[in-house]
């Protein structure tokens, strides 16, 4: 079989979106064409379309050469299950747990059957997200007994953590089998922060989804809401004037060095250098201070909705935008210099949880942690949608794997962010910064793919005729990386755990849902 | 290091005024505050608990022990279990997954202790409200004292409601 047996229609919008829907024998096919082709695993989800008589849908998208190809597996068989995708893309191993747990669509031979984003809180035969089921249904929560895989042998013992972190940290189970110092494996336990989200955006009208697109994880609030106006605007065929697309992408940036200045200095202050956490701090807050004056939130939360930005920087918030990147690219320079002269950071940092970049291309390791192991792969680079076409987005890569080189790449990721917002800001388009999303009149999907600064960020977005959201699946890239940082601190020592835990800086909100 | 020891000094100190309280905020009238001060001072440990935030409140906590805020300098410090706490700092709506954990933390703070909710999540259980995933608000879990509005709360707002949780002013306005 080759792709052409499937009949792909394109999405028109921001991103090349392709679409298809397969039969079972294809849906296993295509997975193997694009699995030997080395194209990446993007998302999985799935949706409830038993009403419209469609039975269940489950979604593949995955990221090709030529774009995001999404393949489309109508479920009609009782009890509902479809052939599993991680036989091929280890990546998937979670993703179809998950999709089990809140829909109850089985992956057939997935091996791990354990649930996932379900612990004891609701019964195993509620599946939320079936149409049919209330949200607002509450169930006594119970103590789960989940079974961890167990290491045996002389001397091993186990270190349970969490799930409340000591640490201004979210909550996450990490089940530690160690020898002496050293970690011999650590399995995840993620979920706890799972709070409905894909079942609350069922039935919003489309045009208010971005406020929780916004929350599913706070760190990347602008890459979200930018990928649900852009599932939007697909949806609804709306085009968006160049000074939006520009704007969302200055705050993009703006979100990407915000989280690099607070990952460098918290990288220094894991490894014993507090200097580092006071000093970038202090520019983190300084940058935080200018979204805050100038766009009207710190975090820019709530600035991006489907059609527009809410706010348009006059000409003095530009001049001030361009002579802070200034500022602050001098004094990142200097701290820098510092980090790169100091022994004893570069000792914590180098040869510390390294994930090899073949280990990275099998088990899909994919954003900043895949370009800091040799994954030479960017949105704004392979895809430039506006304005990133125009701007010529230099990638940084890194072939070490280790800290050192997820450091190196925040540090070169900084300067680049630094320098697109100033070609932004000189080059920024006149117009209009809103429209009104046209009204739409019958079933209808959209996706936006955005390279937020942890990775690719996925929105999938089924509206109905009536303009409210019939599902939206938010997707975020640390489904691709938590299974890595399993690998990254095998062999390594309990204490660097968290300095190689930080220099991921994986999202659990935006895992959990 | 030279270059380190010149940055430090070049910086100087950044720290900022603080802000005033509020009783606005005061949910209960616990009067544990009263205990607090005779035991402590203005001494002040602080537990973290994320039981289901979206992690923006985590960050403006964060952003709180930056030196502008001068966090430690005030007698208030992060501390990493409950046992050593005397406030549990409460982000997000309970997600059901977390409201066993939340309980037990809030169980293994010693007497006399604190709950500060912070941001809109944790005071009403916000835009995650209540569902088969949410318990909604903090105060539907564990007794809050102090709920601290806002999407995130900024660092500033934070500490007025971590303020208004120990001093005198307040407990004055609501001790019955």
């Amino acid at each position: 079989m080759t792709e052409a047996d499937l009949q792909f229609r394109s999405l028109a919008g921001a991103m090349p979106v392709r679409i298809a829907t397969a039969t079972e024998s294809q849906w296993t096919s295509i997975a193997r064409v694009f699995a030997d082709a080395g194209d990446r695993l993007a998302a999985l989800w799935g949706s409830d379309r038993r009403d419209i008589s469609e039975g269940f849908v489950v979604y593949a998208a995955y990221a090709a050469q030529d774009g995001l190809a999404i393949v489309r597996l109508p479920v009609l068989s009782e009890p509902p299950e479809y052939p599993a995708l991680s036989t091929r893309y280890p990546s998937a191993v979670r993703m179809q747990r998950a999709l089990f747990d809140l829909l109850g669509v089985h992956a057939r031979d997935s091996g791990d059957q354990r649930s996932w984003l379900r612990h004891a809180a609701w019964p195993a035969d509620f599946f939320p997200l079936r149409r049919d089921l209330e949200r607002t249904r509450s169930f006594d929560a119970q103590q789960e007994q989940y079974p961890f895989v167990m290491v045996a042998g002389d001397g091993v013992h186990e270190i349970p953590v969490g799930p409340i972190h000591a640490g201004i940290i979210e909550p996450g189970h990490f089940r530690f089998s160690i020898v002496g110092e050293k970690v011999l494996r650590l399995e995840e336990r993620l979920g706890f922060v799972h709070k409905g989200i894909d079942k609350l955006f069922v039935g919003m009208p489309l045009s208010q989804g971005h406020r929780l697109a916004g929350r599913v994880s706070g760190d990347s609030t602008v890459a979200y809401a930018w990928a649900y106006a852009m599932a939007a605007e697909t949806a609804t065929a709306c085009v968006v004037p160049p000074r939006t697309a520009w704007l969302r992408a200055l705050l993009l940036e703006r979100e990407r060095v915000a989280n690099h200045l607070g990952d460098l200095g918290a990288l220094g202050n894991d490894a014993g250098l507090a200097f580092g956490l006071a000093q970038f701090s202090l520019l983190r807050e300084r940058w935080l201070r200018v979204n805050g004056e100038l766009f009207g939130h710190r975090l820019l939360m709530d600035c991006i909705f489907p059609g527009g930005m809410v706010t348009d920087p006059d000409s003095s918030a530009l001049t001030r935008i361009r002579q802070q990147c200034i500022d602050i690219e001098k004094e990142v320079h200097r701290l820098r210099a510092i980090y790169d002269e100091h022994a004893g950071l570069q000792d914590r940092f180098q040869t510390t949880g390294v994930v090899t970049p073949e280990l990275a291309a099998r088990l899909g390791l994919c954003g900043l942690a895949g370009r800091a192991s040799g994954q030479a792969r960017d949105l704004r680079i392979d895809f430039p949608c506006a304005p990133y076409d125009r701007l010529g987005v230099k990638l940084a890569l890194d072939i070490r794997g280790d800290v050192a080189a997820r450091v190196a790449v925040r540090f070169d990721e900084l300067f680049e962010s630094l320098r697109l917002m100033r070609l932004i800001v000189d080059d920024l388009p006149g117009g209009k910064v809103q429209l009104s999303l046209p009204p739409i009149n019958s079933d209808s999907f959209g996706i936006g793919w955005v390279e937020g600064w942890r990775g690719e960020v996925v929105v999938a977005l089924e509206a109905d005729a009536s303009g409210r959201v019939r599902r939206c699946h938010s997707h975020d890239p640390s489904w691709q990386n938590w299974p890595l940082l399993e690998h990254a601190v095998l062999d390594n020592i309990v204490p660097d755990f968290p300095l190689i835990n930080k220099s991921f800086n994986l999202s659990y909100s935006g895992h959990d849902l | 290091m030279l270059y380190l020891l010149k940055q430090v000094l070049e910086k100087g100190i950044c720290t900022e005024p603080p802000p005033q309280p509020t009783g606005a905020w005061h949910v209960d009238s616990a009067p544990l505050q009263d205990a607090i001060l005779t035991l402590l001072g203005r001494a002040l440990a602080i537990r973290h608990v994320d039981a289901g935030s979206c992690n923006g409140c985590e960050l403006e906590i964060h952003a709180l022990n930056n030196p502008y805020y001068n966090l430690e300098g005030r007698g208030i410090r992060f501390v990493a279990s409950p046992r050593h706490a005397d406030m549990l700092l409460v982000t997000g709506p309970v997600a059901r997954n977390m409201q066993i954990a939340v309980k037990r933390a809030y169980d293994a703070t010693p007497e006399p202790k604190l709950v500060v909710a912070v941001g809109d999540c944790g005071c009403t259980g916000g835009i995650f409200g209540e569902s088969y995933a949410s318990c909604g608000r903090v105060a539907n879990v564990i007794p809050v004292n102090v709920a601290i509005p806002g999407c995130p709360p900024p660092p500033l707002e934070i500490l007025r409601g971590i303020l208004s949780a120990i001093t005198h002013s307040n407990r004055q306005s609501v001790v019955p």
